[in-house]
């Protein structure tokens, strides 16, 4: 008896599945499985003359933690997020940038227009800094504190109503 | 997630917003000279999706990302990695989600290469009484 | 006026469609009076339909950019059959194309079908009805095609270009048709449980509808991949993506159906499960529509989503999948099934072969659906290609080897397991084996063996004519053979596809020559052409193996409106394989980007799908030629057939 209500059964879980589909705030992006590890080795040529390149190393020796910002001229949401940055580099949050896939000429016509929150800054034409942190697109934003280790990961344009998460997450990485 | 899409073959038509104007690179669009590396390349990059793409291979996709890890794949296959490093190495940074080949290694998969040797047992006990016994 | 009047002849179909669900209800409960109504109303509303679906085809012909969808989906600059096909390129005027076909399959199965009971029949009808419904009630009240815009718009946002294709113009019709048609075969098997008149005749009206959906689904599913194939650029033509799969499901069950249907006929045996599958059918087709269009999960493909929608038509298909399951579980019980099988019998044949079937269908959905149960336990993660070739390759061989022996065993009997002729392609699957490995052909074990086993099975398949006169042969045997032979050619065709294609990925400035397995192609040079509503940049590829050149034009598009790039590959057929070749960026100092393929015999693929189609042609059409002559010799002998009600 119970069998012959099996397919009704199968009916039952499949749309239970799909209405936690519909329904649950679901990740877009694929996470960085790197939070919690060290920061995979990678040296980055300087960007743009008169500033620092970017490598693993200069990350692993820092006082305290970082952030650490890849972004591209060429990147819409980048341009969103700036004036955040700039304010946080303005409270004296140290931040090192990632240009991805881009040209001097064009990050400097970038940071004129939207100011230059970067200490340093690494240009990774091939992506490859970017795929070594596990990063899938610009901008993403990284905490890594003093000892190099990865401690917190954002997708995504940073907005206002993140800073709350990135606070907290800075206070632990400290 | 729960605005409202209204998404017409997003991962095919890229718009034309650039993703960068720099030339792609070196080995994006280019294949290794040894055959054999090559080989073991492409069958990689058949089995890595995208990350930026509606579920493409890297192998399939116009986006620059994939141009990337493109020349990332072929890159190290040069240098004398296998595939299985490259794979891990990926796996490592984005989860099992970037490729496409489920680990049988892995418990999360273990239901998935059950399921045709659960789904033959159960078929064939489904039809058990269906048949004659051969006449001796 | 027109979009007006239009939406008003669905509101009163919808409303006859209620009225039909009623009378239908009435009847089974014993009113057979008025059982007499129900066809004409059926027919009566599938006319108000197929109106109204003319009238949005008007009105996208006139781009009517008074009207909302027209303006969101159209544009004055587009072609007329993109105009045209842009009626049903969208999610309202695609919902309203399921209804038309609905309810005029509804109607044909009204008119035509004249030999079932009457009882089953008013109760076919209701539970078609009832699945109008909800149908009509998605349209009217969330999903209206007929909308106006005020004020009107002054130009329409256009047509994504990649639907631009005359492929893809009549891909989702055709879908449609299929994915639609099995729901009488749903409505059908309901009826039956419901009046408990599950058997020989249920089965022989339920074949056609079958037939014909599994006919569509397959011309359907060719089209899809072949446009993937040539206009995607890939050079692939099935991914195992989430949307292709939920076109696959449809088919496979309806695969599984027609020989267990054939069962039913044939030996009034497998009742519980034919209707079992005659449910999984169209179930499959609503939860295909369900993944394609609620968006949760990630495809290429994915068209027209959005949740909302995606919600309600979650609601649907539990509401009439779960009805349906619920009347399986209570009635199926009454249903006495026949005698054990033989196990060297045409019926046992058929049942692993639906087994087997049933295997992997359940494969496809458990691989398509998994990522979500793991994203709910916390993980992200793929199934693609690797997975699905892996457990379904060596199933979907072991069916081919089914074929050898199935289709020339005797209904009942045991027998001696092979045919002559299955013997012989036996023998030749194992020679050409021996083969692969003396031509020292570097394959995988699936290439290798469905390069084997698909000259054989073209060899058995051709079992059941063996002895015959090819002129009397009745057409559904003609039909079968051609089907299965059609698979031998197609399983051919996918493993040297696999095995064979050759591919280059060069940057190439004019002039330069490149070498693609036989072929040297030389590239002469890029230069701009323009089309109606695109600019394109073309380069020009001469081809040449000994005989005389080819010439292919690949070109990178640029559409403005919306602002989208396309690449249009170019092929080039010869007897033995496809060339193909795709241009990518570039300019006239750096080179330009080209990706050129040799794919051998792939050609074969499109031959083998082709040939499977129209074997369930020759099938459905020597069956109606039969049905007909049978009623004129009827009609002829003075007897006039007693219409059941």
């Amino acid at each position: 008896m119970v069998r012959r209500f099996l397919p009704l059964l199968l009916l039952l879980s499949f749309v239970g599945i799909a209405i936690w589909a519909l329904t649950a705030e679901r990740e877009e992006q694929v996470r960085s499985k790197l939070v919690g590890q060290p920061v995979p080795a990678f040296a980055l040529e300087p960007a743009i003359e008169g500033k620092p390149g970017l490598s693993s190393a200069d990350l692993a020796q820092s006082e305290g933690p970082r952030l650490v910002n890849i972004f591209a001229s060429w990147c819409l949401p980048c341009k969103a997020e700036a004036p955040l940055l700039d304010a946080l580099a303005g409270e004296g949050v140290p931040i090192d940038g990632i240009a991805v896939r881009d040209r001097p000429s064009d990050i400097l016509a970038f940071l004129d227009e939207h100011g230059d929150p970067f200490e340093r800054l690494g240009n990774d034409p091939r992506s490859e800094a970017m795929i070594a942190l596990g990063a899938s697109g610009v901008p993403e934003t990284f905490i890594v504190d003093g000892r190099g280790v990865i401690r917190y990961h954002h997708q995504g344009p940073l907005m206002p109503a993140d800073l709350p998460a990135l606070r907290a997450a800075w206070e632990e990485a400290r | 997630m729960r605005k409202l899409l209204f998404v017409i073959g997003l991962g095919l038509s890229l718009p034309l917003a650039a993703q960068g104007s720099l030339a792609p690179a070196d080995y994006a669009n280019r294949q290794l000279e040894d055959a054999g590396q090559e080989a073991r390349a492409a069958a990689l990059m058949e089995e890595l999706r995208c990350l930026v793409c509606q579920g493409q291979s890297i192998a399939d996709s116009d986006a620059d990302m994939a141009g990337d890890m493109r020349h990332l794949v072929r890159e190290r296959i040069q240098r004398g990695e296998s595939p299985a490093e490259i794979r891990d190495y990926l796996i490592e940074r984005y989860g099992e989600w970037v490729s496409y080949r489920p680990a049988p290694e892995r418990p999360i998969f273990w239901p998935l290469y059950l399921a045709p040797v659960l789904l033959l047992l159960i078929a064939g006990w489904m039809v058990r009484r269906r048949f004659r016994r051969p006449r001796p | 006026m027109i979009a007006e009047f239009a939406h008003g002849a669905l509101w009163l179909a919808a409303a006859l469609c209620l009225m039909q669900l009623g009378l239908g209800v009435a009847a089974l409960r014993g009113e057979q009076a008025i059982s007499r109504a129900i066809r004409p109303i059926a027919a009566i509303q599938a006319l108000l339909v197929v109106t109204a679906f003319a009238a949005l085809i008007w009105l996208f012909w006139r781009t009517d950019l008074s009207v909302a969808l027209v303006a969101a989906n159209s544009h004055s600059a587009k072609p007329l059959l993109y105009k045209i096909a842009g009626a049903w390129g969208n999610h309202e005027g695609s919902m309203l194309l399921w209804l038309t076909v609905l309810t005029g399959s509804g109607a044909l199965f009204a008119a035509f079908e004249k030999r079932l009971e009457a009882r089953t029949m008013a109760a076919s009808l209701a539970a078609q009805a009832a699945i109008g419904i909800g149908f009509f009630a998605f349209l009217l009240l969330s999903s209206n095609p007929f909308e106006r815009l005020n004020p009107s718009a002054v130009e329409g946002k256009g047509l994504n270009p990649l639907l631009q294709d005359p492929g893809l113009a009549f891909h989702p019709p055709t879908l449609y048709l299929g994915y639609v048609g099995l729901s009488v075969a749903f409505s059908l098997a309901v009826g039956a449980m419901l009046t408990g008149s599950v058997g020989s005749a249920l089965a022989r009206a339920m074949r056609p509808w079958v037939l014909g959906s599994w006919i569509f689904l397959t011309a359907g599913i060719l089209a899809g991949s072949y446009w993937a194939y040539y206009e995607l650029g890939w050079g692939g033509y099935w991914f195992w993506d989430p949307v292709e799969n939920a076109s696959l499901m449809p088919w496979i069950a309806a695969t599984a159906l027609l020989h267990s249907v054939g069962v039913l006929a044939a030996r009034n045996a497998l009742k519980a499960w034919t209707m079992m599958l005659a449910l999984i059918g169209f179930s499959m087709s609503m939860v295909g529509t369900f993944l394609v269009r609620s968006g949760i999960l990630t495809s290429v493909h994915a068209f027209a989503v959005d949740p909302e929608r995606g919600a309600f038509i979650l609601f649907l298909l539990t509401f009439y999948i779960g009805a349906a399951l619920l009347i399986f579980g209570w009635k199926i019980g009454h249903v006495r099934d026949s005698e054990p099988f033989e196990p060297v019998s045409r019926e046992g044949a058929l049942v692993a072969n639906n087994l087997l079937l049933s295997v992997i269908l359940a494969l496809v959905f458990i691989g398509t659906l998994y990522p979500i149960l793991a994203e709910a336990m916390g993980e992200q993660i793929s199934v693609g290609p690797p997975y699905f070739n892996t457990v379904i390759g060596p199933l979907a061989l072991i069916l081919a080897l089914l074929l050898f022996v199935g289709p020339k065993l005797r209904w009942r009997r045991g027998g001696p397991l092979f045919s002559p002729l299955g013997i012989a392609g036996l023998l030749l699957s194992a020679a050409m084996l021996v083969i692969t490995f003396l031509l020292g052909w570097n394959l995988t074990i699936l290439e290798r063996l469905g390069l084997s086993i698909a000259p054989g099975l073209a060899l058995a398949s051709l079992a059941p004519l063996w002895g015959r006169n090819l002129l009397r042969t009745p057409a559904p045997i003609t039909g079968m053979v051609v089907a299965h032979l059609g698979l031998a050619v197609l399983l051919a065709g996918m493993a040297a596809e696999s095995g064979f294609t050759k591919e280059r990925l060069v940057l190439a400035r004019p002039g330069e020559q490149i070498e693609v397995g036989p072929w040297t192609m030389e590239f002469e040079g890029t230069r701009p052409v323009a089309g109606p509503n695109w600019t394109a940049v073309e380069a020009e590829l001469r081809a040449s193996r000994g005989s005389g050149p080819v010439l292919l034009k690949p070109q990178s598009r640029y559409f403005s409106s919306p602002p989208t790039q396309t690449s249009e590959a170019a092929l080039a057929t010869d007897w033995d394989g496809q060339l193909y070749a795709v241009i990518g960026q570039g300019s006239e100092s750096e080179g330009w980007q080209l990706r050129l393929w040799w794919k051998p015999l792939v050609t074969l693929i499109w031959l083998g799908g082709f040939l499977v189609t129209l074997g369930g042609l020759i099938a459905l059409i020597g069956r109606w030629w039969g049905e007909w002559r049978r009623r004129r010799r009827l009609a002829g002998s003075g007897y006039r057939e007693r219409r059941a009600w």
